[in-house]
């Protein structure tokens, strides 16, 4: 079926099958490929990108379902070379290490700068539950978007 | 000043915050086909028939292989520790069953297709008659006269056993005023890196050349096994390490997995590609821990520990993976009498096949097991002798020093293990806590605080040692400085990081050493084609081994580079002086030359020295003399609920000391990352099996892996004892927090619970398991 969305800003018409997921249009159709699959029961959050300013899991929503949405994914964070201030509190507070939930993490980030008031620690590991990390314990990730919510 | 020991931020990270990360999921080739492995749903049985038809004439099917059809061709795939007088079992596994199935995701056959949807498809289609066959999935239970036989050339189901024996351990057990005894079971959990498993191999006819990518933490160890599985010569093996996306000891093995699909691209003579599923990932991914050990602790009554004696059995699984024999030995009874002096030691090891999927390291391997035991112990007898568990430890201590040989033979390079222990409890304020533990039962809550002194091995290791115990490989490390003809660098280096920053902290050393910013040097690795011969990353060995073989390497090259800055300013060596990258004479500043200069003459070669080579290069490879033995206290305090079994966490505190820190960023990193593993560990992850071998906890949905609200605001700090083993004396951090987290969260819970009179808790510590402690100590007349 044919499908139109607007994807980090611009515009894509696609045709895929009705039962494509969302994260297989982004990463094999369209090659956006810095979205991730970790697991297969919407349990690991590494597949979470921006839909009409909200951060869902694109293993858990079909291709059909963003017809006609902005999408933003981790490739849409960074503007003309310029790092989002999400992206600069994660090097900057070094919340990543390997970097394959760090996508999904920044894009949740991102809601987040943009949309809560109060982030404090506890506020945001319990906005983090979503999204799985094995490598950093969470710790410097909140620290990270703390940093980030100063610069927004 | 330099820029090792500052917290200099990663390197890595632009290309993986903009999504250029280059995973192994990302790798599309020309004509590409999908490898999908067909399952056992049963944990024990034998194979009747399989048919492939059906699934062989499915649309896209281009062909299934079972056993059957490797036969001959391929070579099973080996285990890669024999541990010497351990009478250690032969059986090397298949790629695909044969004959038999022994344990519940064993692969039996695998279907390869023009698309993964159509292989998934046939995958279905796969018929395979089982005929079922009595499970045993308890390591303890196995060893039975009668248990189910998992190899039937194995009695017993004892794949090997090794003895370690020292010090004079009657004299210790006759002289205790008590031996106090506890039975632990460490419960089965796993590494589960984020990025699951996954391989992609092509294969060139024309030059004999098979391509794999892989996600391992150790590409050259997958060529060398994979030539032996495959009769492909090494030289014509190219293994790729792309991105890899955490391995916690998931990705050091050689699966057969990997294997299959490589003999797939080679008879298909088309790319073929599979990763697994996250379900997959559970069911045959080695799992870790399943530790079950009967210690006896001989003591005096002021505390003093004289000597230990015990046995543990390992589950291994159905089959030995890569190391696996080591971790239920070498690798876990010569560090249990840890930071402690203790003379009198004898321990037996076994290591059983079950029939449940294979263990292998699991982010310390053998040594967060003893650990587990050790600190366990400890805390049973302050609470039997009635003494606070503080100074049971203290009483304990080895006295602070260098080369302390120890009960099991091991050399321990630097101690002080006072010194961390006293921060820890300084910081935390420990006699504080212990009031505010007392005021606060009267009002029946209760707290509990663990302590524990942890200490690893690492830095592996002295090839001739870890050859002596059975590990069929080398432990050395390499590593090229090359620096470019514009002075920009290449490191080459055989260690494999994939989220530990070597790139970082490599470039950092380097940058020290030749005076080269740190934009302008960068990491090769994880390619055999392009990296000479290395081990790669675990065991914490990234910064002790693979870390010096760069320093020693940038050392040789800045020898030549200021050799040629002597040729170049016509003076000798003595006379220059070496500033911020530039070589000055002393006797005349005007005169001087940048070493991105020498190097660009190094490099045309147009005026050398008589017989010097051109270039400006150096290769070392370095093989330390000793492991690196890290340490530190770690301080956890939580409080229980007695109504609901449900634990907070009121304090987690950290004092680690690795030696030197190259970056201190990165260092608490390491260090948090291990910590919430060892929670995990111990409270929430568990991998279950049913009795007759079903997994239980085959995704995320059951197998708990820590989020963020469920783990404490971890303080880090450090003790800072350098290593005596190489010139950086550095030791590793990679495993300490999950050596240390595992056992203090048991710990403090157990000492939250002693007013009920428990002395002992089996992990893991889910709500239901404590409240079920609680009522049954009441029920037994525990007070509180």
């Amino acid at each position: 079926m044919e499908i139109s969305l607007t994807v980090n800003g611009e515009k894509h018409t696609v045709d895929v099958p009705p039962n494509t997921l969302l994260v297989y249009l982004l990463r094999e159709v369209l090659n956006l490929t810095g979205t991730h699959i970790g697991c297969d029961t919407s349990s690991c959050g590494a597949c979470t990108v921006i839909m009409n300013g909200k951060a869902v899991k694109s293993c858990t929503v079909f291709a059909f379902q963003a017809d006609g949405a902005e999408i933003i994914t981790v490739e849409g964070l960074a503007k003309n070379g310029e790092l989002h201030p999400v992206q600069e509190g994660f090097m900057e507070k070094h919340g990543l290490q390997c970097g394959f939930c760090t996508p999904g993490m920044l894009v949740l980030a991102y809601e987040l700068v943009n949309t809560e008031e109060d982030l404090s620690e506890e506020k945001l590991r319990k906005a983090l539950k979503g999204n799985l990390c094995r490598c950093t314990g969470y710790q410097k990730i909140v620290e990270a978007i703390q940093y980030a919510k100063e610069k927004v | 000043m330099g820029v090792v020991g500052q917290p200099v931020k990663r390197k890595e990270d632009r290309r993986l915050i903009t999504g250029y990360g280059e995973f192994l999921e990302d790798i599309k080739l020309p004509g590409m086909l999908y490898a999908v492995f067909v399952r056992s749903p049963l944990a024990h049985g034998k194979i009747v028939s399989i048919d492939t038809s059906e699934a062989e004439n499915y649309p896209g099917v281009v062909a299934v292989f079972t056993a059957k059809d490797l036969e001959g061709k391929v070579n099973d795939n080996p285990v890669a520790w024999i541990v010497p007088d351990s009478n250690q079992a032969d059986v090397k596994r298949p790629l695909l069953a044969r004959d038999k199935v022994r344990f519940m995701g064993e692969p039996v056959a695998v279907v390869i297709a023009e698309s993964r949807q159509a292989a998934y498809d046939a995958a279905e289609l796969v018929y395979v008659d089982y005929e079922d066959l009595p499970a045993v999935v308890q390591a303890d239970e196995a060893v039975k006269d009668g248990a189910p036989l998992v190899h039937e050339h194995v009695p017993n189901n004892i794949a090997l056993k090794w003895h370690v024996k020292g010090g004079d351990v009657e004299k210790a057990f006759s002289e205790a005023d008590r031996i106090i005894k506890q039975r632990i079971h460490i419960h089965r959990a796993a590494p589960v890196p984020l990025e699951p498993r996954g391989a992609v191999a092509k294969y060139n006819p024309g030059k004999d050349k098979l391509t794999v990518w892989v996600t391992t933490q150790n590409a050259h160890i997958h060529r060398f096994l994979l030539s032996v599985i495959l009769n492909e010569p090494e030289h014509k093996i190219r293994v790729i390490t792309p991105d890899v996306g955490g391995g916690f000891g998931a990705k050091i093995p050689v699966y057969i997995e990997e294997a299959v699909v490589s003999f797939a691209a080679m008879q298909l003579k088309r790319p073929v590609k599979w990763v697994e599923t996250r379900s997959e990932h559970f069911v045959s991914s080695i799992h870790g821990r399943d530790f079950i050990g009967e210690l006896e602790f001989a003591v005096k009554n002021d505390g003093k520990i004289l000597g230990i004696r015990g046995k543990n059995y390992g589950n291994l699984g159905a089959y030995y993976s890569t190391i696996s024999p080591g971790c239920v030995t070498v690798l876990h009874g010569l560090i249990l009498p840890g930071t402690y002096d203790i003379q009198a030691f004898d321990y037996e090891m076994y290591g059983v096949f079950t029939n449940t999927a294979p263990t292998d390291a699991d982010r310390g391997a053998g040594r967060p097991e003893a650990l587990f035991f050790l600190e366990r112990m400890v805390d049973i007898i302050a609470q039997e002798l009635g003494l606070d568990p503080v100074e049971v430890r203290k009483k304990n201590l080895l006295p602070p020093g260098e080369n302390i040989k120890t009960v099991t033979g091991l050399v321990y390079d630097s101690a002080d293990y006072q010194k961390a222990m006293n921060k820890a409890l300084e910081i935390a304020d420990y006699e504080g806590l212990r009031k505010q533990q007392e005021e606060l039962r009267k009002e029946c809550r209760y707290i509990g605080i663990g302590v524990v002194s942890h200490i690893d091995i690492c830095g592996f290791a002295p090839s001739k040692v870890v050859g002596a115990v059975g590990l069929q490989a080398g432990q050395w490390e390499s590593a090229i400085v090359r620096v470019h003809p514009t002075g920009k660098v290449t490191i080459v280096s055989g260690a494999s990081p994939h989220g530990q920053g070597s790139d970082t902290t490599y470039s950092q050393i380097v940058s020290d050493i030749l005076g080269i910013p740190i934009e302008d040097i960068e990491l090769v690795y994880g390619d055999t084609d392009a990296v000479q011969m290395g081990w790669g990353t675990y065991g914490s060995r990234g910064a002790a081994t693979g870390g010096t073989a760069v320093a020693k390497a940038a050392k040789k090259v800045f020898e030549k580079a200021k050799m040629l800055a002597a040729h170049f300013l016509e003076t000798e060596e003595e006379n220059l002086e070496f500033k911020d990258g530039v070589f000055i004479r002393k006797d005349n500043p005007e005169k001087k030359i940048t070493i991105q200069d020498v190097a660009l003459q190094a490099n045309v070669a147009w005026n050398l020295p008589e017989g010097v080579e051109p270039g400006l290069e150096a290769e070392v490879f370095y093989d330390p003399s000793n492991f690196t033995y890290p340490f530190g206290t770690h301080i956890c305090v939580v409080e229980v609920d007695p109504e609901t079994g449900q634990v907070d966490f009121l304090k987690y505190l950290a004092v680690d000391d690795a030696g030197n820190i190259l970056n201190p960023l990165l260092a608490d990193g390491q260090v948090q990352g291990g910590i919430v593993h060892g929670i995990g560990h111990s409270m929430y992850e568990a991998i279950v099996y049913s009795e007759d071998g079903q997994l239980l906890t085959g995704s995320f949905n059951e197998y708990a892996l820590p989020k963020a609200h469920l783990v404490p605001h971890i303080e880090n700090h450090y003790t800072i004892t350098p290593s005596n083993v190489n010139e950086l004396g550095v030791k590793g951090i990679g495993e300490a927090g999950a050596i240390a987290a595992q056992v203090c969260v048991a710990n403090a819970i157990i000492d939250a619970l002693k007013p009920f009179g428990i002395k002992h808790l089996d992990s893991p510590y889910t709500p239901a398991r404590i409240w079920k402690a609680i009522q049954e100590a009441k029920q037994n007349g525990g007070n509180a």
